[in-house]
């Protein structure tokens, strides 16, 4: 939310008006970022919306078809790979194949001209950075994925790029070393410095790992701002649904004043709740995430209905009511003793929590 | 099931595949086997001797067959290396510069010398050289084994070169390699197992070449293909026998190592991939 100190920072990347067409296939249309120095900022998005190709033009492999890349304020657009000071982490790797990890990680180091004694040296602080110390003459056949993931790694940091591109780099883990190797990655871009750029489609480890997160649908940017920006004031549809679990409900705009909207609910009753930047009157949904929907008397909540079904998830409920215009709302308790859970059948009202409810762009 | 939809069940097919083996390999085990032979006949069987290889190195014929033979390996070395470059180029420009016009058409003329008739090659070379007045001799072997041994190279060159992901050499250029160094530094080494398999497989085609060579060779030159032909028009003597066991033993050391290189290339390849995965 209102960051000063991060939007004092320079910027690192500014992406403006950037189209990318393949023939007459536009797979980026008018994206417009800026990432800032030293920020951990991650592309969200669900597979195909276009966060590999925009990696791509940033590193240099794909040529834009409209608007520019600034690097600290120079245009890069038309500058090939090699001669940008950016490195890539490739989804697979990339591993030179006939290389052993010293020759991989040295490659960068040499091209720019570092004499031997020095690259070498730098090589071995890297492969420390990243706990690879005795694994320098290996082969990159003869590393596990994990370890390959921090070959790759250590090979793009060795150069001290301004910025490193990550595409999904943890995506070939198994769920346990994913999740270690997630805080290693977090301190690490703290420790050097570096501007990530982080590509995943996976929300968890962008709400975890990120300062901020541009969520990413079908080629256009949806909405940028912190985790917390992200899940609790979703601008749109597509980003409540996206990012966690969350109702969404069809409803009347009555009226909107100050950022407030006065929304007339299935079944009749009223909420006023804050409305997302962009929203208008008329027919609009409100997204309320399952957790903060309460349940209360029958027609003494906003809303009213039966209780469905029961799902049983460990430390939580999730209890599906059916309203009586035949909608579900999920409703998510905590299984603990004092928590009041009604059985299958039963007519209940529903109450929201203050704010919990959030009128979204369509 | 498999069983049934299995060739080897068919009928006749074994009576065939027999047939066709012994086609093919009885000459060549008659020549290699009478090749020993201490009898001066070709037909009968007088003991277990060397003396036609040394008749092929010491005898009357020896200088003739050992001229023919150093021209032979000149032209083969020569032509092997001229054409493997050739077809790397090819390759390279071929898969690695995305779409140009005239792709296909290029592609077509990397490899016509595999489709067009050997003979109308030789013909088309004599009247090509006779009308730019070019002195017939070892210069016009040379150019023409050159032509055709490009098609050979270049197969296991493009083959090799298809199965390696053009995301090594992005990596390379990430990590400030310039296109030069991407092709020296990655991409040919990569390449190496494709490059010499080409390079082994054109050395043994031009060694082997009959037609062409003898249209365009000239007076006064001989290659081994050449030099035996032209000694079995004087009649098959065994020693006839003992020089072409000699080559035939060459070409199978040539051909087995160039499908070794080939398959080592391909492991290799495996590794990488599924290191990658
Ligand atoms: N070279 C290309 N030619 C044509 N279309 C392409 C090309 N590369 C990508 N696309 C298309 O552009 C869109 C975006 O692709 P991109 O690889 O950027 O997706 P992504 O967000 O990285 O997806 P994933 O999470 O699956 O990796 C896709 O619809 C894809 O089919
Ligand atoms: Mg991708």
């Amino acid at each position: 939310m209102g960051n000063t100190r991060e939007s004092m920072k320079e910027v690192a990347v500014d992406i403006v008006n950037l189209t990318k067409c393949y023939g007459d296939f536009t797979a980026l249309s008018d994206v417009s970022l800026d990432i800032r120095d030293n920020e951990f900022f991650t592309l969200l998005g669900p597979s195909g919306c276009g966060k590999t190709t925009l990696l791509r033009t940033v590193a240099g492999f794909e040529n834009v078809t409209e608007g520019a890349i600034l690097l600290y304020g120079e245009d890069i657009a038309n500058l090939p790979p090699n001669k940008r000071p950016v490195n890539t982490v490739f989804q697979q790797y990339a591993l030179f194949p006939h290389m052993d990890v010293m020759q991989n990680v040295l490659f960068g180091l040499l091209r720019l001209g570092q004499d031997a004694a020095s690259a070498r040296a730098r090589v071995g602080e890297v492969l420390e950075m990243v706990q690879l110390g005795g694994f320098a003459h290996r082969l990159p056949g003869q590393l596990s994925g994990g370890q390959q993931q921090r070959v790759a790694l250590a090979r793009a940091l060795a150069p001290n790029p301004k910025v490193l591109l990550l595409d999904e780099p943890l995506s070939a883990l198994d769920l346990k070393l994913r999740q270690a190797v997630r805080l290693e990655l977090q301190q690490l871009q703290r420790d050097t410095g570096i501007t990530f750029i982080f590509v995943t489609h996976d929300q968890e480890e962008a709400l975890t790992m990120s300062d901020r997160i541009a969520v990413i649908a079908e080629g256009r940017v949806q909405q940028v701002g912190t985790a917390r920006d992200i899940y609790e004031a979703p601008i749109n549809k597509f980003v409540a649904d996206f990012i966690g679990e969350t109702n969404l409900i069809m409803v009347q705009v009555l009226g909107l004043a100050d950022g407030n909207a006065t929304c007339l609910l299935p079944g009749g009753g009223k909420c006023t709740c804050p409305a997302a930047q962009g929203a208008i009157a008329g027919e609009g949904h409100i997204s309320v995430r399952p957790e903060r929907v309460g349940f209360a008397e029958p027609d003494a909540g906003v809303m009213s209905g039966q209780v469905a079904r029961l799902v049983y998830l460990g430390t939580d409920m999730h209890v599906d009511v059916t309203l009586v215009d035949g909608e579900t709302i999920t409703v998510r308790t905590q299984n603990s003793t004092g928590s009041y859970i009604p059985p299958v059948g039963e007519n209940v009202g529903l109450t929201f929590e203050q704010g919990a409810a959030r009128l979204l762009v369509d | 099931m498999a069983r049934n939809n299995d060739m080897r069940w068919f009928p006749g097919f074994s009576v065939t595949t027999l047939l066709c083996l012994f086609l093919l390999y009885a000459p060549l085990i008659i020549v290699a086997v009478y090749s020993f032979n201490d009898s001066k006949s070709i037909t009968n069987w007088g003991g277990f001797s060397l003396r036609w290889y040394a008749d092929v190195f010491w005898g009357v014929e020896a200088p003739r067959f050992r001229a023919a033979a150093i021209n032979s390996f000149i032209i083969a070395i020569s032509a092997a290396i001229t054409s493997t470059i050739i077809a790397t180029m090819a390759a390279t420009a071929m898969l690695r510069a995305g779409r140009f016009r005239g792709k296909t058409f290029s592609f077509a003329l990397i490899n016509l010398p595999l489709m067009v008739p050997e003979i109308v090659t030789a013909v088309a070379s004599l009247i090509f050289f006779s009308a730019i007045g070019f002195t017939t001799g070892i210069l016009t072997i040379l150019i023409a084994h050159i032509v055709f041994c490009i098609p050979f190279a270049y197969l296991p060159i493009a083959a090799r070169m298809q199965g390696i992901d053009d995301l090594y050499e992005q990596a390379a250029m990430d990590l400030y390699a310039t296109r030069l160094q991407t092709f020296r530094l990655i991409l040919l080494p990569l390449m190496a197992p494709g490059i010499i398999s080409g390079f082994l497989l054109a050395f043994i085609i031009s060694l082997d070449d009959f037609i062409i060579t003898n249209f365009v060779k000239g007076a006064g030159i001989e290659t081994l293909p050449t030099a035996i032909f032209g000694s079995v028009k004087q009649g098959i003597k065994p020693n006839i026998m003992a020089i072409s066991t000699l080559l035939l033993a060459v070409s199978v050391v040539f051909v087995t190592l160039s499908w070794l290189v080939g398959r080592i290339g391909q492991k290799q390849q495996q590794t990488a991939t599924n290191g990658g995965e």
